[in-house]
This record gives structure tokens, C-alpha cells and sequence, in this order.
């Protein structure tokens, strides 16, 4: 700010030109006042009101412009924000109206109900399994991407494809591939390569992995368009200088890709740790069907915002649903300041 | 000496190259083959779906997958109900977040900042705070398995008005200034200058916006519970919970499904993936 002062200075003496046109937007009629009843008000007796409806006048387009998105994010972001903070705070069942029960919802959540824990523990196994080994995979496929081998693009292209197809028809393709204990397809790839066939989504042990195996699948492809494209702005002679060094290929990984591909990694990290602990259209394919509950069996993939979907939407307990909805913004608002203060430290430049 | 090591280095060389192509070539594969093994399935008659072992191969084709999906739900409308609602939303999103885009970049109006940083934090909140209130302000409204629930709460998007603001604020403000005093109104400036200046942004925005609405499940369904109103994804779900358990199965006719969901999408990225990829570098965007 003060270097950018000092330059206009400089140039004021230069060219004698105020500096008007350097600065903020704004409109042409009050910079240059092309009629003498623009000014006039400012000292007439109409005064303030005057100069009020004037601005107000002049603004009339910037409202009109903004007017159709702020009435929606008024009616569908902001007022929701509030009631559902609000009725976290209540017992409410859409039926009746709200009855106030203070901290009841979240004391109950947090010390009296299993389920909400169940769903915690889930979605943390979630969490810490897909996104570490998303990561690492779509690394691993980025630097071969990267090297200087042909058809690039068509690489590219086939593991970006589940990113473009909708995640319930990935769920219905991938329910049938992991079905039936011989005739699915994946449980005959196992039997031919002499493992025991699993029973992948009718056994509780199963059902969790089988959904993060699928989730880690649909995710590579945006991952590697973030990666390739942060490979590729690194510049190559820091490389040859690493190699002048005699460095191997490890160690040129460690550390001169992975230092400089930090802010990339930043942005991949953040992104998939929101999106997976919001995992919900999976799980509800997967393990749910249609009115008959959600999670799979004894829960052993109900993660939590699938338990909000069923205590909201299935069971009408919409007091109780938005206290969970603002305990899961906390802990992804929480999980995401973690990120940024471990990570920030390690970017370089 | 010398040449043997050259040699040597070219041997390890062309080894590591093979390792590079083998794990890519594994790795496409295991990417094509479930929606090859999708539309292999869509056409096998149901007998021919649980043999073992199970085959890429096919007896006897056919499309009766396909004729009891129209026969047996209805499922054109369905299709029609995703195009209309995915269509609108996208001309919708892309005219309106510019416009105010514009008005956020080039113009100076009471609570502008504040009014644009609220916008800004609100792209933090998960969708789960609002999906409660927001079924319930639609239900009140009488909108519940209606046009209006699947298309007006998403008309604008606080993203959409983000990226088209940071990109209009690149534009000089020379250029408006002239047309301005060629005579433009404001209308006409957004028409003439800032809409052709953005378009590349408008493009990726447009792509981002048909694909989050045409593979959107949540929010349909919340909101939508008669037959006729579902969207593509939602009938699949349905379709799913009916046909697609290993109990009365009939996986042929939910693979023919998954085909008409995944396809249209599948072709249109393969013709334009140029746009789709400078669209995700460019915005950052997950699908």
C-alpha cells in the first residue's frame, strides 16, 4: 500500500496527472460531473435527503443486478441458518410446532446416544482411509503422468471419468460388481486369484471398506487434474540441479516434488477431508435401499451425516437433526483449521 | 567402459518407462471396466446374469432392459424431468451470478463488501444446516414435489457469484468507462462487455452447474416423493431399492439405469474434456 502510494506520487510530479483513474471503480458520473444539478444539491436545502435519494438513485442498477441472488441466499441460506440454529435448541417434528429444551439435543447426542458415536467412529475410519490413500494413489499416478511418456491426455481422461458420472449410479454399477458370492464380478477376480470370495456388502466388517474402495476409485481422477497440473508448474532445473548434486530419484521426490507440490497437497487435502466427512449418497445407495433404514447392518456403515438424513428425514426429529447438522459443521470447520495450521508451516515459498 | 554404462542407463531407462505404461494401462483398466461391465450387463437377459463364471461375453442380447425401464416406470419423463430442471438451473446460474458479479466487481453501492463477505462465508456452511429448514420452507410454500423445489432454491449460487466477481474485477475499468460514454446503460455494458469477457468463465460455470444438477441426489430426495416428479438420479435410487438387492433381481433393467445416468454425461466430457479440465484448474471445483 505505501509503495503503491509512493509510485503515484512520483508520477504526479511527472506528468501532472491526478491520479483519479488509478482509483476503486466508480461510476464515470461522479467522477466527472457532466451537468451542474449533480452538484448543486450538496449545498442546496434539499440537503442530505436530497443527496440520499440522489446515491439512491444512482445505485437503483447495482441492487437490481444483485436483487435475484439476494432474495434467494436470504431464503435459502441465511434464514435457514439461523432456524436451524434455532431449533437445535427444540424439539420439533415438523407436525407441531417447536417446544424450547435448551441443550437437551446436544447433551443427549454427545453422552446418551451410541448411534451418534457409532456414526463418529465411521466416519473417522471414512475419513482416514480414503483421503490418505486417495491422495497417495493419485500421487503415485500423477508423477507417472508427468514423466514423458505418450497419451497423456488419454490417461487423463480414463481416471477422470467417474468425476463427471453421478455418485448413485457409481454406487448402483459398484453394488452389482461387489454382489453375489460368485456370479459378482469382483469376488470372481479374488476367487481366480486364489483369494476366499467376500461377502463384501452382507457382512458388517465388509460393508464400510467396500464403500472407501469405491469412494477412493471416484475420487482419483480430480485429484490427478490438481496434481499434473501443480507437477507441471515445477520448474524442471530444479530437478537437473538436484541430479548435478547426484541425487536419485527418491531423493528428488523428497525434496524438491513434494516441497513444491505443498500448496496443491494444501488445497487436495482440504477439499477431500470436507467432501468425505460429508459422505452421504454412497452410504445411502450401498447400505439403505429405500424406506427401510440407512447404515447397513447394525449400523456398521452408518455414517454421521447418513444418521442425520434418518433421524431428519426419516424419523422427523428435526430438532434433534439440526443439532447434529451443527455438530458436524464444527467438527469439518475444526478438521479444516488443523489442516491449514500443520500444513501452512510446510509450504515453502 | 563409457559404453557399456550407457548402455547400462538406457536398459534402466526403458525398464522404468514399461513400469510407468504397465501401472497406467492397470490402472485405466480398472477405471473402464465397471462401466463396460454396466453396459455388458444392461443388455444380458436375467438369466443370463448370475451364471459362473460370469462373462464378457454375451448369448443373447438384448434390450429388454431397456423396454421395461420406459414399460415398467416412467422413465422418459424422468430423463425430461432432469434435462428441464438441470438446463434451467445452468442459464439461471450462469446469468444471474454474473450480473450481480458485476455489480459486486465494477459498482459502488451501500454494504457492498460486507454484503460480498457474507456471501463469501456462506460457501463454508455444509449443506446439512440448510437442507432441514430449507424442506421445511418449501413444504410451507406448498412446493413439495414441484418444479418450483427442484429449480428456484438453486437459481443462484454463492460460488457462481464469487468466481464471476474475481474475474470481472481483472477487467480494466477503461473499457466500461468508454462504453459508458459511448452511451451504454448498465444493462448493456453487462451485455456487451462484461458478458463476452467472461465467457470462458461462464463456460466452466455452466459445466460445473449441468453436472452438480443432473447428478444432484440430496436435495431430490428430500423434496420429492410422488413417482412422476423424480430426476434421473433419484429414479435410479428407487429402482435400486426394488430391483437391485439380491432378492428379486433384476440387475439388467438397474445397469440400464445406470447406462441412460452415466452415458449422456460420459459423451458429452469425452467430445468437450478440454473445457471440463480447464474448468476444474480454473475454479478448483470437485464434480
Amino acid at each position: 500500500m505505501v509503495e503503491d502510494k509512493r509510485l503515484g506520487d512520483d508520477r504526479r510530479k511527472k506528468d501532472h496527472r491526478p491520479p483519479k483513474d488509478r482509483r476503486d471503480p466508480e461510476p464515470l458520473v461522479s467522477v466527472l460531473p457532466a451537468y451542474d444539478d449533480e452538484v448543486v444539491p450538496i449545498r442546496s436545502e434539499a440537503g442530505r435527503f436530497g443527496i440520499f435519494l440522489k446515491e439512491l438513485n444512482r445505485q437503483k442498477y447495482s441492487f437490481l443486478f444483485i436483487a435475484p441472488g439476494l432474495i434467494l441466499f436470504t431464503i435459502f441460506v441465511l434464514i435457514p441458518v439461523v432456524t436451524s440454529l434455532f431449533w437445535s435448541f427444540t424439539r420439533y417434528n415438523v407436525f407441531q410446532p417447536p417446544i424450547w429444551v435448551g441443550l437437551d439435543n446436544y447433551r443427549h447426542i454427545l453422552f446418551h446416544d451410541p448411534r451418534f458415536w457409532k456414526a463418529i467412529k465411521n466416519t473417522v475410519l471414512y475419513v482416514g482411509g480414503t483421503v490418505p490413500a486417495g491422495i497417495v494413489i493419485a500421487l503415485m499416478l500423477s508423477i507417472a503422468i508427468d514423466q514423458q511418456i505418450r497419451f497423456k491426455g488419454f490417461f487423463k481422461t480414463m481416471f477422470f471419468m467417474p468425476a463427471v458420472t453421478a455418485i448413485v449410479a457409481i454406487s448402483v454399477i459398484w453394488k452389482w460388481l461387489y454382489a453375489g458370492e460368485k456370479y459378482g464380478l469382483i469376488n470372481y477376480l479374488l476367487i481366480k486369484m486364489g483369494f476366499q470370495p467376500v461377502d463384501w456388502l452382507l457382512s458388517p466388517a465388509w460393508t464400510l471398506p467396500a464403500i472407501m474402495i469405491m469412494s477412493v476409485w471416484a475420487g482419483l481422477g480430480y485429484n490427478i487434474i490438481l496434481f499434473t497440473a501443480g507437477l507441471s508448474a515445477i520448474p524442471k532445473r530444479f530437478y537437473e540441479a538436484a541430479e548435478i548434486d547426484g541425487a536419485n530419484a527418491w531423493d528428488k521426490f523428497w525434496n524438491v516434488t513434494l516441497p513444491l507440490l505443498m500448496p496443491t497437497m494444501l488445497f487436495v487435502v482440504v477439499m477431500s477431508v470436507i467432501a468425505s466427512f460429508q459422505v452421504f449418497d454412497q452410504v445411502y445407495i450401498m447400505t439403505g435401499g429405500t424406506e427401510e433404514g440407512i447404515g447397513g447392518i447394525l449400523d456398521s456403515a452408518l455414517t454421521i451425516v447418513a444418521y442425520l438424513y434418518d433421524m431428519g428425514f426419516q424419523k422427523f426429529r428435526m430438532g434433534y437433526a439440526s443439532a447434529l447438522a451443527y455438530l458436524i459443521f464444527a467438527i469439518i470447520f475444526g478438521a479444516t483449521l488443523v489442516n491449514f495450521k500443520m500444513m501452512r508451516s510446510k509450504i515453502e515459498y | 567402459m563409457a559404453e557399456g554404462m550407457l548402455q547400462s542407463i538406457k536398459v534402466q531407462l526403458r525398464i522404468q518407462r514399461a513400469i510407468i505404461y504397465t501401472v497406467l494401462i492397470i490402472g485405466s483398466a480398472a477405471m473402464v471396466l465397471p462401466y463396460l461391465w454396466m453396459i455388458i450387463s444392461s443388455f444380458k437377459p436375467i438369466e443370463e446374469i448370475q451364471t459362473y463364471p460370469p462373462s464378457f461375453f454375451i448369448h443373447h442380447p438384448t434390450v429388454k432392459a431397456y423396454a421395461d425401464l420406459f414399460r415398467l416406470i416412467p422413465m422418459g419423463r424422468y430423463l425430461g424431468n432432469s434435462i428441464l430442471v438441470a438446463t434451467l438451473v445452468t442459464v439461471s446460474n450462469v446469468f444471474f451470478c454474473s450480473l450481480a458479479g458485476y455489480a459486486f466487481a465494477k459498482h459502488r453501492f451501500w454494504g457492498r463488501d460486507k454484503l460480498f463477505l457474507l456471501i463469501l462465508g456462506s460457501m463454508m456452511i455444509p449443506w446439512q444446516i440448510n437442507i432441514i429448514p430449507g424442506f421445511v420452507i418449501v413444504k410451507k410454500l406448498g412446493w413439495l414435489n414441484s418444479f418450483y423445489a427442484l429449480i428456484i432454491p438453486n437459481m443462484v449460487g454463492a460460488f457462481g457469484v464469487f468466481l464471476t466477481r474475481q474475474h470481472i474485477s481483472t477487467i480494466p475499468n477503461d473499457l466500461i468507462d468508454a462504453a459508458k460514454i459511448d452511451g451504454c446503460g448498465e444493462f448493456r455494458i453487462y451485455r456487451l462487455v462484461i458478458f463476452p469477457l467472461i465467457k470462458p468463465v461462464l463456460v466452466a460455470l455452466g459445466i460445473f452447474m449441468f453436472l452438480a444438477q443432473w447428478n444432484n441426489f440430496v436435495w431430490p430426495l428430500v423434496i420429492i416423493h410422488s413417482g412422476d416428479m423424480r430426476t434421473v438420479p433419484l429414479a435410479l435410487a428407487v429402482l435400486n431399492g426394488q430391483f437391485g438387492t439380491d432378492f428379486g433381481t433384476n440387475f439388467p433393467m438397474v445397469m440400464a439405469g445406470a447406462v441412460l445416468v452415466t452415458i449422456p454425461v460420459l459423451a458429452v466430457f469425452l467430445l468437450f474434456q478440454k473445457y471440463f479440465i480447464r474448468g476444474i484448474t480454473l475454479t478448483g471445483l470437485k464434480f
